[in-house]
C-alpha cells in the first residue's frame, strides 16, 4: 500500500462550498488515511461527494491520482446487482468495498408469513442458480424440528437432483467466468450444457428453476418414467464437453495468465473471513460438508473433495470444473443405488393425501383442508441445518414457536459470506483482475440480499 | 513527368499526361467505387462476423432482416440513425463531436492506397479503361505505406479524444488504455513493415505488389516472422480480441464509446469494422502479393486479380472473427509486456538481420556467416534483455514483499 502523504482532494476542496465542504473534509480524511486495510471504509455521503466531483480525479499535485470508481450495480460483469466501490490509482485497485442490498426482497421476513409447506417456494428464489439446495436446507431444518425421517427413496432423489443442480450451477460458473475474461464463446458453451441439465429438471419438477421440488417430508413427485435414460444421457454428454472446456480454457496461455496468481488467499485468511466452498478449498483446506458433516446419504457414495494449492482464481476455476466431474461420479453411483419405495413420508400430518383419497375418506379431507389452510404445526424449538451448496455452506436456521409458520428463519448464504473476501482478493490488482476475482467468487445476488 | 509530378501524383500512368475531363471522370469513378465498395463490404463484414461467431457459438445469429439476415446491419444502421443523440453534460462538446470523424476519416483514406486489382503477373499492374491506362487503386503516393502508418496514428486520436471528452470515468480509462496500447503496437507494426521496405525497396504500395509478382511473396522473403509480428500488432492496433482492452465490455462497460449513442456511435462502429478490412487489405498488399494470382480467362482478365485480392482479404477477416470467438482477453500489463518485451525486440532484431543480409549480398560477404554472426549477436541481445527484465521484476517483488519467502506453502499449516 502506497503511503498517501499528498492531499488527495485538495483542489476539489477549494472548489466546493457550503455543506458539501463538510462532507468533503471527512472524505478527504478517508482517502488520506494511511490505511493498510483492503476494505474501503467510506460512507455513501462521502463517496457521493468524491464520485460526483467533475474534476475527479483531481489534477492538482503530482501523485494525486486517486479516484473512486463505482462498478455496478448495473455493470456487465458484477453478476447481477453487486456494486463495488473501488479506490483506484490509475488502473490499480487499492481498496474496495462491496455494496449490497440492491436485490433485497425480504425473503427471510416473508418466510415468517408462510406455512412450512409454502416455505420452499420462498427459499428456492434465493440462490437462483442452485435453487434445490436452498429447498433442501429448509426442508432438512423443518424435518429436524418435526423429528420425522424421510423415506430412503426421497433421500436419494434429493441427492440425485442436488448433484445435478451442482453440475448446472458450476456449468453456469464456467460460462460466466469465461465471459468475464473475454472468452465469449465459453458463455454459450456453458449455457448449452446447463440447458441439458435444466431440461431434465423440467421433466422431473415441471420447472427449469425455482422448482419447489424438495419439500418437508420428501420431494414433490416421484421421478418420471425413463429418468434413468435421461440421466445416462447426461452422463454421456457432459464429460466430453468438459474435456473440450479443458482444451479451450485450461491449457490456454492467455487464460492461465489472467487467472494464475490473481486474487490469492491463504487458508488462514479464508477461515478468518468464514469463506466456504470452492474459495476455502482453493487454499488447500479440504472442507466439504458432504464429507465432514454427512447429510442425506453422502456417506454411502464415493467422491473426492477437490482442493487447490495456491488459493488463486485459477484454482477456483479448476476446482469447480473438477467438481462437475465428481458430481457426475456421484450421480452414476446413485443410478445403481436408488432404492424403491415412497418418495415422501407417509406421516399424514405432514404429507397431504392423494387427491383420490379425499373423495373416499373424511379423515383425508380434513387433513387436506388443514394442511393447505392452516398448515401443519411444528414443535417448539430451534435448529440449524447446513448443506454444501455449489458456493459453500448453505445453512438454514429455523425457530418454531409451535405454530404452523416459522417464528424466525435465517439463511446462512455462502454467497453473502464469501462476498466479504472480495476486498482482500482484489487489493493491489488491476481492474481486470477485479473482474476475474468477482467472477471466481461467483456470488449469486439473490442469495446475498435475500 | 517532372519531379514535382512524381512527388505529388506518383506514377499512375493515368496522370502522367495532361488532364482532360475523361481522366477526371475516371479518378472520380475510382473514388466512388472505393467508397461504395468499402461501405458495402463493411456492411457485409459485420453481418459475416455476427453470422460466423454465431456458428461457432451454436447459435443462429441474424436471420430476420433479408435473406440469411444479410440486411441486419442496414437495419441496425437505420435504427441508430434515428436514435436520440445524447451528449453528456460533463463532456467537452466540440471534441466529443469531432472524435468519431477522427476515427472514421482515416479508416476511409487508408483504403485509397491499396491496389485491389491489376494484372501484375504479366503486365505492370495497369488496366485499360475507356482507352486510358490506370492503376486499380485510388492513389499511389510515393510515401505509400508511411501514409498508412500516419493515418493509423491519427485514428488513435479519435479513440483517445472520444474517451477523454466524454467526462466520465470508464471512457477515460478506455482512452488511457487506447493511447498506450495503440502507440506501443504501432512501433512493432512499423518495424514489421520496415522489413518489407528492405526486401521490396520501395514505399509505394504499387511497387511493393509489383516486387512480389513471381510468387516470391514478402511473407516468405522476409522470413515469416515480420508477417506474424504484423498480424499480432495489427490485431492490437485494431482493438480486436484478444487485444480489445480499449472497449473491454466486462471491465469498462463500453470503453471509450460508453457515452456515445445514435449516429456518433454508429460512426465508431463503422470505423472499427472498416479498419479491420483495410488492415487485412494492407496485410495482403505487404505480405501476400496483393492481387497477384493466375489469370484464368482471357475475357475480362482484369477481374481475376480482384477476385484473388478479395479471397486473400477474406481469409484474414475469417481469422479475425475466429480469434474473437476463441481467445480470452489479455490484461493491460500483459499486453504491454507482449508489445514492448516481445514484439518490438523481435521485429527490430529481424529487421536488422534482414538489413545485414542485404548488405552482405551487396558486398559479396558470405551470407551464411553474416546470418550466423547476426543470430549470435541477437541471442546475446535477447539474453541481456531477458536478464534485465527478470532482474527488474525480482527487485520490484523484493520491494513489494520484503518478507516474501518462496519456500513451498506449508501444507500442514492448519
Amino acid at each position: 500500500m502506497t503511503d498517501v502523504t499528498t492531499p488527495a482532494v485538495d483542489e476539489a476542496t477549494d472548489k466546493s462550498a457550503g455543506e458539501s465542504a463538510a462532507h468533503l473534509g471527512s472524505a478527504e480524511r478517508v482517502l488520506r488515511r494511511d490505511d493498510s486495510s483492503a476494505v474501503l471504509r467510506l460512507s455513501e455521503a462521502e463517496a457521493a461527494v468524491l464520485a460526483g466531483d467533475p474534476d475527479d480525479p483531481p489534477t492538482g499535485d503530482a501523485g494525486d491520482q486517486r479516484m473512486i470508481l463505482n462498478m455496478g450495480p448495473s455493470h456487465p460483469s458484477t453478476h447481477g446487482v453487486l456494486r463495488l466501490m473501488l479506490e483506484m490509482e490509475g488502473e490499480t485497485v487499492l481498496r474496495s468495498k462491496p455494496v449490497i442490498g440492491y436485490l433485497h426482497t425480504g425473503m427471510e421476513k416473508t418466510a415468517e408469513d408462510l406455512t412450512y409447506l409454502q416455505g420452499p417456494t420462498n427459499v428456492t428464489r434465493m440462490d437462483y442458480a442452485a435453487p434445490l439446495f436452498s429447498e433442501l436446507a429448509f426442508s432438512l431444518a423443518v424435518e429436524q424440528l418435526l423429528g420425522i425421517d424421510v423415506p430412503p427413496r426421497a433421500t436419494w432423489i434429493r441427492m440425485l437432483m442436488c448433484e445435478l443442480n451442482r453440475v448446472a450451477s458450476h456449468l453456469l460458473f464456467q460460462a460466466t467466468n469465461g465471459m468475464d475474461l473475454g472468452a465469449v464463446s465459453m458463455m454459450i458453451y456453458g449455457w448449452r450444457e446447463r440447458e441439458e441439465v435444466l431440461r431434465f429438471f423440467e421433466k422431473v419438477t415441471g420447472l427449469r428453476m425455482n422448482h419447489n421440488y424438495i419439500r418437508p417430508g420428501g420431494v414433490a413427485a416421484d421421478l418420471p418414467d425413463g429418468w434413468r435414460d435421461d440421466v445416462r444421457r447426461l452422463l454421456e454428454l457432459i464429460p466430453p464437453r468438459l474435456d473440450e472446456y479443458d482444451d479451450l480454457l485450461t491449457g490456454q496461455p492467455i487464460f492461465r495468465e489472467r487467472l494464475q496468481g490473481v486474487g490469492v488467499m491463504t487458508p488462514a485468511e479464508a477461515l478468518a473471513l468464514s469463506a466456504t466452498g470452492p474459495i476455502l478449498r482453493s487454499t488447500g483446506y479440504a472442507w466439504d460438508l458432504r464429507r465432514d458433516q454427512p447429510y442425506l446419504a453422502y456417506h454411502e457414495v464415493e467422491f473426492d473433495v477437490i482442493v487447490g494449492t495456491h488459493g488463486d482464481s485459477f484454482d477456483r476455476f479448476a476446482i469447480r470444473l473438477n467438481e462437475i466431474r465428481e458430481s457426475l461420479r456421484i450421480v452414476e453411483q446413485i443410478l445403481d443405488l436408488m432404492p424403491n419405495g415412497d418418495f415422501r413420508t407417509q406421516d399424514k400430518k405432514v404429507t397431504p393425501p392423494p387427491r383420490a383419497r379425499i373423495d373416499e375418506s373424511m379423515e383425508a379431507l380434513i387433513h387436506h383442508f388443514k394442511i393447505f389452510t392452516e398448515g401443519f404445526h411444528v414443535p417448539e424449538g430451534e435448529t440449524y441445518a447446513a448443506v454444501e451448496s455449489p458456493r459453500g455452506e448453505l445453512g438454514c436456521y429455523l425457530v418454531s414457536d409451535g405454530g404452523p409458520k416459522p417464528y424466525r428463519m435465517h439463511i446462512r448464504g455462502p454467497s453473502f459470506v464469501n462476498l466479504q473476501t472480495l476486498p482482500h482478493l482484489m487489493e493491489g490488482g488491476l481492474i481486470a483482475d477485479g473482474v476475474a476475482v468477482v467472477s471466481s467468487v461467483d456470488p449469486i445476488m439473490g442469495e446475498v440480499d435475500r | 513527368m517532372t519531379a514535382v509530378d512524381t512527388l505529388v501524383l506518383a506514377v499512375d500512368p493515368l496522370l502522367s499526361g495532361d488532364l482532360d475531363p475523361g481522366i477526371v471522370g475516371i479518378v472520380l469513378l475510382k473514388v466512388m467505387v472505393a467508397f461504395t465498395l468499402l461501405l458495402v463490404s463493411v456492411m457485409l463484414m459485420i453481418w459475416f462476423e455476427r453470422k460466423l461467431v454465431a456458428d461457432m457459438h451454436n447459435r443462429i445469429g441474424p436471420a430476420v432482416a433479408g435473406p440469411f439476415g444479410i440486411l441486419q446491419t442496414l437495419a441496425d444502421g437505420i435504427k441508430l440513425f434515428f436514435k436520440e443523440d445524447l451528449i453528456p453534460d460533463r463532456s467537452d462538446r466540440v471534441v466529443f463531436k469531432l472524435a468519431p470523424y477522427l476515427s472514421l476519416v482515416p479508416a476511409f483514406l487508408v483504403f485509397a492506397i491499396v491496389p485491389i486489382g491489376g494484372d501484375f503477373s504479366s503486365g505492370d499492374g495497369v488496366v485499360t479503361w475507356f482507352g486510358e491506362r490506370t492503376y486499380l487503386q485510388v492513389a499511389d503516393p510515393p510515401v505509400g505505406v508511411l501514409f498508412f502508418l500516419a493515418l493509423s496514428s491519427i485514428a488513435v486520436y479519435g479513440v483517445m479524444l472520444a474517451g477523454w471528452s466524454s467526462g466520465s470515468k470508464y471512457p477515460l480509462l478506455g482512452s488511457v488504455r487506447a493511447s498506450a496500447q495503440m502507440i506501443s503496437y504501432e512501433a512493432a507494426l512499423g518495424l514489421a513493415i520496415a522489413t518489407v521496405f528492405l526486401t521490396s525497396g520501395s514505399l509505394s504500395t504499387h511497387d511493393i505488389v509489383a516486387s512480389q509478382v513471381t510468387g516470391n511473396w514478402n511473407v516468405l522473403t522476409t522470413g515469416v516472422v515480420p508477417f506474424l509480428v504484423f498480424l499480432v500488432a495489427g490485431t492490437a492496433e485494431l482493438n480486436r480480441p484478444p487485444f480489445d482492452l480499449v472497449e473491454a465490455e466486462q471491465e469498462l462497460v463500453g470503453g471509450f464509446h460508453t457515452e456515445y449513442s445514435s449516429l456518433r456511435f454508429a460512426l465508431f462502429f463503422l470505423a472499427e469494422f472498416m479498419n479491420v478490412i483495410t488492415m487485412s487489405a494492407i496485410a495482403v498488399t505487404l505480405f501476400l502479393g496483393g492481387p497477384a494470382g493466375p489469370i484464368l480467362t482471357d475475357t475480362l482478365g482484369w477481374v481475376w486479380p480482384v477476385v484473388w485480392f478479395g479471397l486473400k482479404v477474406f481469409a484474414f477477416l475469417f481469422c479475425f472473427v475466429w480469434l474473437r470467438a476463441t481467445l480470452p482477453r489479455l490484461r493491460y500489463d500483459q499486453l504491454m509486456d507482449l508489445g514492448w518485451k516481445v514484439l518490438i525486440p523481435v521485429a527490430l532484431g529481424w529487421f536488422l538481420l534482414i538489413g545485414a543480409m542485404g548488405v552482405a549480398d551487396d558486398r559479396g560477404w558470405p551470407v551464411v556467416l553474416v546470418v550466423l554472426v547476426g543470430m549470435a549477436v541477437m541471442a546475446g541481445g535477447a539474453a541481456l534483455l531477458i536478464g534485465a527484465v527478470s532482474k527488474a521484476r525480482a527487485e520490484r517483488l523484493a520491494d513489494a514483499f520484503p518478507e516474501y519467502d518462496d519456500s513451498p506453502t506449508p501444507g500442514g499449516l492448519l
